[in-house]
């Protein structure tokens, strides 16, 4: 018979007492050792036997892993220790990335994010990771530590392919840092789930803008994709189309149409590819507009 | 496996308990403490009926290791009425008709006493967004929003 709620099944909880200690026993236990902070993808998918592992290492309450800060130079500094409910409520966040926090609170249901995380929304790696999208737009910068030590990885290098990042054996991310944005900055998070709960994005698509002089437009706009291809990215082509001329209706029609084919989505339980794609192009075109009709408010 | 031994108070009581590592809170406060008031649905963290407060905060005690926990605070629905009087919401749950199954309603006014707690004055709005995680398949969930905004005023 098939049990309805496996339990985890057997492993090792493991609780590193630096930094160093951690890297030295992750890179040591190379395919059987994970880090960890909420667990909420972690533990769905060792259940699952998707994931297999014999230890857990918790990287809560390592150095830095809880620092919530806001730097008006550097900008806001985000440790992998800290869940998506005070990224939310912190008031810098709200003042000053409120489109992060738009995204971190489309994610599962509160209590979920009582434990989600981030930065572990990061390391997933999955193709649908909610709050990427912002962390990317906003030009976020992993720090991470290593066997030789801390260093530095832009959010637009680390991903390889859905699960697979640039860290290596023993790395650990530390946090995330999202340098101070654009004056008069606009951004928003479009999700396109099933439902309001748990499910993960069929769509997500990120938009931010802001007024820049050396664009021919006098804007520049980024935009960035989930769930519509091997990894989360930032749709180039469709930011350069928005760059080149006035801003107007066709203009964003016209790019939306461009962040369309620029991807490559899968049939899945979620949704069918050319479904997807259709909705990179509304849900783009909706939330361009949006920006666009705030920022010249 | 080797048991970690953990120290934690659930409902207000110190609690030492030796626990297999691999072992969820949720697996805890029920086979250990024998607190069976919280359900186990989905073990996945979608359901919502295994919620209890982890040091203040509503959490999916599926999703949390039992040997993360030394040192927390735990309040599980046993914890709401310690001492024989029920809450305010749970009394307004009762008398707005807010239970059918029951299996539900801890996970429910676990969440919904986390929400009066950080914003005593919900809009309806609000108290939908804070039992999102709180699947409830009888009732469809009118008369629960009715209990919150009832144990609000």
């Amino acid at each position: 018979m098939i049990n309805p709620h496996p339990g985890l099944p057997e492993l090792q909880y493991v609780k590193p007492a630096s930094l160093v200690e951690a890297s030295k026993f992750l890179a040591e236990h190379e395919n059987t050792a994970k880090p960890f902070s909420g667990g909420t993808d972690s533990f769905v998918r060792l259940r699952d036997g998707v994931l297999k592992l014999d230890y857990l290492v918790d990287v809560k309450g390592l150095d830095g892993t809880n620092e919530l800060s806001f730097d008006p130079q550097k900008g806001l500094t985000i440790g992998a220790a800290v869940t998506m409910n005070r990224v939310a409520a912190h008031p810098d966040v709200i003042k000053h990335y409120p489109n992060l926090a738009e995204a971190a609170t489309s994610v599962a249901s509160y209590q979920l994010r009582n434990r989600a995380t981030i930065i572990g929304n990061i390391c997933n790696a999955s193709p649908a990771g909610d709050t990427i999208g912002t962390c990317m737009v906003m030009d976020g910068v992993l720090r991470v530590h290593g066997l030789d030590g801390i260093y530095s990885v832009p959010l637009n290098a680390f991903f390889l392919a859905p699960g697979r990042t640039v860290l290596k054996p023993g790395d650990v991310v530390v946090s995330i840092t999202l340098p101070v944005p654009q004056e008069g900055f606009i951004g928003t998070y479009k999700k396109l789930g099933r439902n309001m709960i748990g499910d993960l994005s069929i769509v997500g698509v990120t938009v931010m803008g802001y007024p820049c002089n050396e664009s021919p437009s006098g804007y520049r706009f980024r935009i960035a994709l989930a769930s519509v291809a091997p990894v989360p990215f930032e749709a180039l082509k469709a930011e350069a189309a928005l760059a080149e001329k006035n801003i107007t209706e066709d203009l964003i029609a016209e790019a939306a149409k461009v962040a369309m084919e620029s991807v490559t989505p899968i049939d899945d339980v979620r949704g069918s590819a050319r479904y997807r794609k259709f909705m990179v192009r509304n849900l783009t075109r909706e939330a361009l507009t949006e920006v666009w009709k705030k920022l010249n408010k | 496996m080797s048991l970690k031994r953990i120290t934690l108070t659930v409902n207000d009581l110190v609690e030492t308990v030796d626990v297999p590592q691999n072992m969820t809170l949720l697996q805890m406060i029920r086979e250990k403490l024998s607190l069976t008031g919280t359900k186990n649905g989905c073990s996945a963290g979608e359901c919502g009926a295994c919620t209890v407060l982890m040091n203040g905060e509503p959490v999916n005690s599926c999703m949390v290791l039992a040997a993360e926990c030394d040192g927390v605070k735990v309040v599980t629905i046993e914890g709401l009425a310690k001492t024989g009087t029920l809450s305010e919401l749970q009394k307004a749950i009762i008398s707005s008709g807010g239970v059918q199954c029951g299996f539900c309603t801890p996970g429910m006014l676990i969440s919904a006493t986390a929400l009066l707690k950080r914003n005593p004055g919900p809009s309806d709005t609000e108290i939908r967004e804070a039992i999102v995680g709180n699947l409830c398949r009888c009732t469809g969930y009118v008369r629960i929003v009715d209990a919150i905004r009832q144990a609000a005023k």
